[in-house]
């Protein structure tokens, strides 16, 4: 018995380093698709190293070009407006830091706040026992299937009338209480729960309430996070409902900055140094944020798409 | 008595190695109505999210029917025109335009994006099970779409960019990406391809992992090639995954605007003034929301035409897999 195993692996073993013509175009393919994914990545910071004026003479250089850390400067508004125009940028003033806190606020807020109500209400779809719960649940999922440009004109004249427009609240309230999906979400994770650990904690005197914040709560932590780290994420990259909704610094979020940022073309066309920095300060949250989790989203993200 | 330290691997959360979370269906006594009843703590624990559900998404989604039968310009009250906004747009050639190039976009995005995914999926699976590539296959995920837009309008610039660097290099003569009215769909369909691809490929790849490998051993034992495999095994029993993955990406990719909004802005000459872009325009930049409004019903008509096509299409596919 233990002969044959030895013999099985040893064959294995014996198999695994060949090279075949099929897996040398296999991981050429992987190679390139690799190269694609990050090439990007790349050519922003060495665009961000360079200075715009080398840039034109230089287009195709691999490294930066002319070192210098001007377009951070200018992207983060520490320029003289004239030292900006004279290195090819707008002159047009950018709140860096008011536009990375607005997004922070917006993104930790709907995360926040999302991912709990949407949490209660799957704790009492999947363990509380009423009437109608079905069909309530039924609704819920429905709601799945409105694309979200739907929403958006109602909502826009709702948050309006409101008299939230222009504000962190606004850009917030619409995805603050809920999203199907994510009740969706943690409704599979509390149907897997098994009955016997809320019957222990019932033993002991706990009621509901408690059981669910005291119990519940901390052993789905692995799958909150999850849907924490991707709401963020999407919340973080959101566009077209902020720029509905905001219409001055105070309520700016980052990806609406840049997008202002990119439109505000100089004379001498546009600041490409400038705008690659402000794009790297912008996306570096959610590098930063993924470099801490990557490895957990990566291997849970199954769960959120097959169900 | 720590009930917390019940067991991790009940967690439905998939590890690392990929062992199948097991849906575990619950029993009758569950169910609606039956046995005594947590009602009032049910309202209790239901009521936040049913606030948001009602105001923000059931509530919208009747108010901008109503809308659509309206004259409504944000300043004075909305007021009712009946079919009026439907006879516009049936006669509105921008319309029409615009519903033709973002069914261009789509069939572009999804063709590419579909057969990119399931190759870097495959290529996961069958070459290596590397946790690293994985990751690396999903950062463009995390950038905005504002960004992927912006960036790719700089290496794609006609001039300083590096693709046309690297096409000048290579003795062809320039393109002019998203400033060419035949270009530009297609290259904003395939930023949105390089930013997308990756979740998409992870979706199938988990769809991958719940193939059990030792359908790939006894074909390998049988002389099977892996190309043979591909069609015999991975296509077969991926396609229920591949389906459900279909779907979300055409619903999602049929509401492209960001992409848009940063490189082109509709332009060239409406070239790429995909639907959801003209009704941003209509509703913001023309203050015509009921216009804007009757325009969403229209999408959301086609989207659920397409859901429920690819649903009845899904079901029937299912069958034959045995």
């Amino acid at each position: 018995m233990t002969a044959v195993t030895a013999t099985t692996t040893k064959v294995r073993r014996t198999q695994r380093p060949r090279i075949t013509p099929g897996k040398v175009v296999a991981w050429t393919v992987m190679a390139a698709m690799v190269l694609i994914t990050l090439l990007p990545f790349y050519w922003i910071l060495r665009t961000a190293l360079s200075s715009n004026t080398a840039l034109a003479a230089h287009p195709g250089d691999p490294l930066p070009v002319d070192l210098t850390t001007g377009g951070f400067e200018r992207a983060l508004g520490l320029q003289s407006t004239e030292e900006a125009i004279a290195q090819g940028g707008s002159g047009g003033g950018l709140k860096f830091w008011r536009y990375l806190i607005n997004s922070t606020v917006v993104s930790t807020l709907i995360t926040v706040f999302q991912i709990l109500f949407s949490a209660m209400a799957a704790y009492a779809f999947a363990r509380l026992r009423w009437r109608g719960r079905d069909t309530v649940f039924g609704l819920f999922l429905a709601g799945l299937m409105v694309p979200t440009i739907f929403t958006l004109l109602p909502n826009f004249v709702l948050i309006k009338q409101l008299g939230l427009v222009d504000s962190l609240l606004g850009i917030s309230l619409p995805t603050m209480f809920m999203t199907p999906f994510a009740v969706f979400f943690m409704r599979q994770f509390f149907m897997n729960v098994p009955r016997e650990v809320e019957e222990a904690a019932l033993l002991d005197g706990a009621g509901k309430i408690r059981i669910f914040f005291r119990v519940m709560l901390p052993m789905a932590s692995t799958p909150i996070l999850t849907l924490g780290v991707l709401t963020y994420i999407t919340s973080w990259n959101d566009y077209f409902w902020p720029l509905m909704v905001s219409y001055s610094d105070s309520s700016r979020v980052l990806t609406v900055a840049l997008a202002i940022f990119r439109a505000q073309t100089p004379q001498s066309g546009y600041d490409w140094s400038g705008l690659m920095a402000a794009t790297l300060i912008a996306a570096l949250p959610m590098l930063v944020l993924f470099g801490f989790f990557a490895r957990r989203i990566v291997s849970s993200i199954s769960f959120t798409g097959i169900k | 008595m720590t009930v917390a330290s019940s067991p991790p691997s009940r967690l439905p959360v998939r590890d690392i190695e990929g062992t199948q979370p097991k849906p575990r269906i619950r029993e009758k006594r569950e169910r609606d109505g039956g046995g005594r009843g947590d009602g009032a703590l049910a309202a209790l624990f239901i009521a936040p999210a049913m606030l948001g559900f009602l105001v923000f998404l059931l509530w919208p989604t009747l108010r901008g029917i109503y809308l659509s039968f309206t004259r409504f310009n944000l300043l004075t009250p909305a007021e009712w025109v009946g079919l009026d906004n439907y006879v516009r747009m049936v006669k509105d050639p921008i319309f029409w335009d615009s519903l033709t190039v973002t069914v261009e976009y789509v069939f572009i995005n999804i063709g590419v994006q579909t057969v990119s995914a399931l190759a870097i999926a495959v290529l996961l699976q069958r070459l290596t099970q590397s946790a690293i590539l994985r990751g690396i296959v999903l950062t463009p995920y995390l950038m905005s779409n504002v960004v992927a837009g912006i960036v790719w309008l700089w290496m794609l610039d006609t001039q300083l960019g590096i693709g046309n660097e690297i096409i000048a290099g290579l003795g062809f003569d320039r393109i002019p990406f998203l400033a060419d009215e035949t270009w530009a769909i297609p290259t904003i369909a395939l930023i949105n391809v390089w930013r997308h691809v990756g979740y998409t490929a992870l979706l199938l790849f988990a769809g991958l992992q719940a193939i059990p490998s030792d359908m790939y051993e006894a074909a390998k034992v049988d002389g099977a090639s892996e190309w043979r495999m591909f069609w015999r095994i991975t296509m077969p029993l991926l396609r229920p995954v591949l389906a459900v993955v279909l779907i979300m990406t055409v619903i999602g990719s049929f509401q492209v605007f960001d992409t848009v909004a940063v490189t082109t802005a509709g332009g060239p000459a409406n070239a790429t003034n995909v639907l959801q872009y003209y009704i941003y325009g209509a509703a913001f930049g023309r203050f015509q929301f009921g216009y804007a409004s009757a325009m969403s019903v229209a999408l959301l008509v086609v989207l659920s035409a397409i859901t429920f096509v690819q649903y009845r299409l899904t079901r029937a596919g299912q069958t034959d897999l045995g």
